[in-house]
């Protein structure tokens, strides 16, 4: 990197450069999305078809998939930098942490959030969800998976010099995705219900700049911790 | 001030410090315990609604309210650790982890079998209960990411930092739980409000929530020593200790 | 005392299962606690001896070679 590397240019260019590496492996977009779909599908075939039922448990059945899916994906957010050594070349360079890795979570969910929100009302109609929902499905997806992504990037940071991460993951972030999955779910159930449901997208709005906040600082710390 | 407590960072004094407190911590809990049940077990008087199966709150709603306050704990410790890098403070805290995780499952199984008598069920998704089980999750999460690191240097600061991102969630958990909780709940279960009790009840319980937090003290302490003990093995003090009590 | 007699004490007005099922549980879970927390100290000693003991060894056989 040049020397005078100011912090937007140094954060547009580790965004880019994650977004053409994503690009070119193109199964860490569709396997994820792939996942979300499937696990959607399956709930059907558990718990039958009938579409009272299913429009009742849709939103629970879609947000836990979504949870799923975000945390599936996230294991592999820092695994490539820190296997080839480009993760300390980010902790050594003079640009402040937070700010590199708040582009990698920003790119993490440009790839497999959005894509995510884009296939979620094909779901919906899937599970029969009520047409007075899918403006709140969208709006606490499109609130709700970045502070997803940015509460995983703590868990990820932290397991990511650890060989078995995997399981040991989901203990550690499962439990910090809880609330946003419960105001989610109320918002859309709400929504179904033809009540107001901008409260609960206001909590979600207050997680969401909580943590953008506050993630970046405890992600670069536990990034310090895992590649000492 | 800040000088007489450094000198109690190294690990020797720290050590022996926590050997002197360690008798006085264990009696006083165990005094306190053995009052407080036997008190709420034999003398106090029956609930009239519950009968005697309320006799089960002098044991769940310490270790209910410990299990928090021992959170808290740890996560100070972790913080002091952290920030301060303080190592003996990263060892009370991975001392006090599994303390805190058995509390919190005492208080989910005693919950349970209270329970079963009062709601006619092992289990119901109430408020409390929920962040009980979501709050051993976090314990066990931090205990686990401790356990998977070799290098016990970087597992207390990671975990460290986990502990504090669990402590601004939790307040965050709670209340999102205790919210969900008036929206789904059935307004049928109730737990009857301990706040009108007798002084009769009242007192065993306050003895044996104060016990319950003496009585995890003294087994932090216990932890706390062999913490130090196995962190500092190439110390010659500990290696004297070793040649003195580890042979057989 | 509230209870007449030592036989109704154990039943608890008829709680007997669930009351005695919760303290049993909450004094066995502590005092395994207890027991694995003490050990917990032997072992760390125990493991330094015997590390001790394998350095002497060494140190002894390198000084018979020479």
């Amino acid at each position: 990197m040049k020397k005078g590397l100011s912090f937007r240019q140094a954060f547009f260019t580790l965004l880019k450069r994650d977004l053409q590496i994503a690009v070119r492996h193109k199964g860490d977009i569709f396997n994820p999305l792939l996942f979300f779909v499937l696990v959607v599908t399956l709930f059907p075939l558990g718990i039958g078809p009938e579409p009272q039922v299913l429009s009742r448990v849709a939103p629970g059945i879609i947000w836990v998939a979504a949870l799923l899916a975000s945390m599936l994906s996230l294991e592999r957010l820092f695994k490539a930098d820190f296997v080839d050594g480009s993760l300390e070349q980010m902790l050594l360079s003079p640009q402040p942490l937070p700010l590199m890795v708040l582009a990698k979570v920003l790119a993490h969910w440009l790839l497999t959030g959005v894509p995510l929100i884009l296939v979620a009302p094909l779901l919906a109609v899937l599970l029969h969800l009520e047409t007075n929902s899918y403006g709140a499905l969208m709006a606490t997806l499109a609130l709700g998976t970045p502070v997803l992504s940015l509460l995983g990037a703590i868990g990820v940071a932290l397991t990511v010099g650890l060989r078995k991460g995997g399981v040991l993951l989901s203990l550690l972030i499962l439990p910090l995705y809880i609330p946003v999955l419960i105001f989610a779910t109320s918002a859309i159930d709400a929504a179904g219900l033809n009540l107001p449901y901008d409260g609960q997208l206001a909590i979600i709005a207050a997680m969401l700049v909580g943590s953008l906040t506050l993630a970046p600082f405890a992600i670069g710390a536990s990034l310090r911790v895992s590649t000492n | 001030m800040w000088k007489w407590l450094h000198s109690y960072a190294d690990p020797e004094r720290a050590y022996k410090l926590a050997g002197k407190l360690l008798p006085w911590f264990s009696a006083i809990a165990l005094g306190m315990i053995g009052v407080g049940s036997i008190w709420g077990l034999m003398f106090a008087p029956v609930d009239y609604q519950q009968g005697d199966s309320y006799r089960i709150i002098f044991i769940h709603v310490p270790a209910a309210s410990m299990s928090m306050s021992a959170y808290m704990a740890m996560a100070s410790s972790a913080f002091i650790g952290l920030v301060w890098q303080i190592k003996a403070a990263d060892w009370a805290a991975a001392a006090i982890a599994p303390v805190g995780a058995v509390l919190t499952f005492i208080a989910l199984i005693t919950g349970a079998t209270w329970g079963k008598p009062m709601w006619g069920t092992w289990w119901v998704w109430d408020a409390r209960l929920t962040s009980e089980l979501v709050l051993l999750f976090l314990y066990l999460g931090v205990i686990s990411l401790y356990a998977a690191f070799e290098d016990k240097v970087l597992a207390a600061r990671a975990a460290g930092i986990l502990a504090i991102v669990g402590v601004i969630n939790i307040p965050i958990i709670k209340y999102s739980v205790e919210w969900w909780n008036s929206l789904h709940q059935p307004a049928t279960i109730k737990i009857t409000e301990e706040s009108s009790m007798p002084m009769e009840m009242l007192a065993p319980l306050l003895i044996n929530i104060l016990g319950f937090g003496v009585m995890i003290g003294a087994i932090t302490l216990v932890r706390f020593r062999a913490e130090i003990l196995a962190r500092n093995g190439m110390r010659p003090w500990v290696r004297e200790l070793a040649k003195a009590e580890g042979v057989k | 005392m509230q209870f007449e007699s030592f036989a109704e004490f154990i039943d608890m007005g008829g709680y007997a299962f669930y009351v005695w099922l919760a303290y049993g549980i909450t004094f066995f879970s502590l005092g395994t606690l207890i027991v694995v927390s003490a050990r917990q100290k032997k072992k760390v000693l125990a493991e330094i001896a015997k590390k001790i003991q394998r350095e002497e060894r060494l140190k002894e056989n390198r000084g018979n070679k020479q």
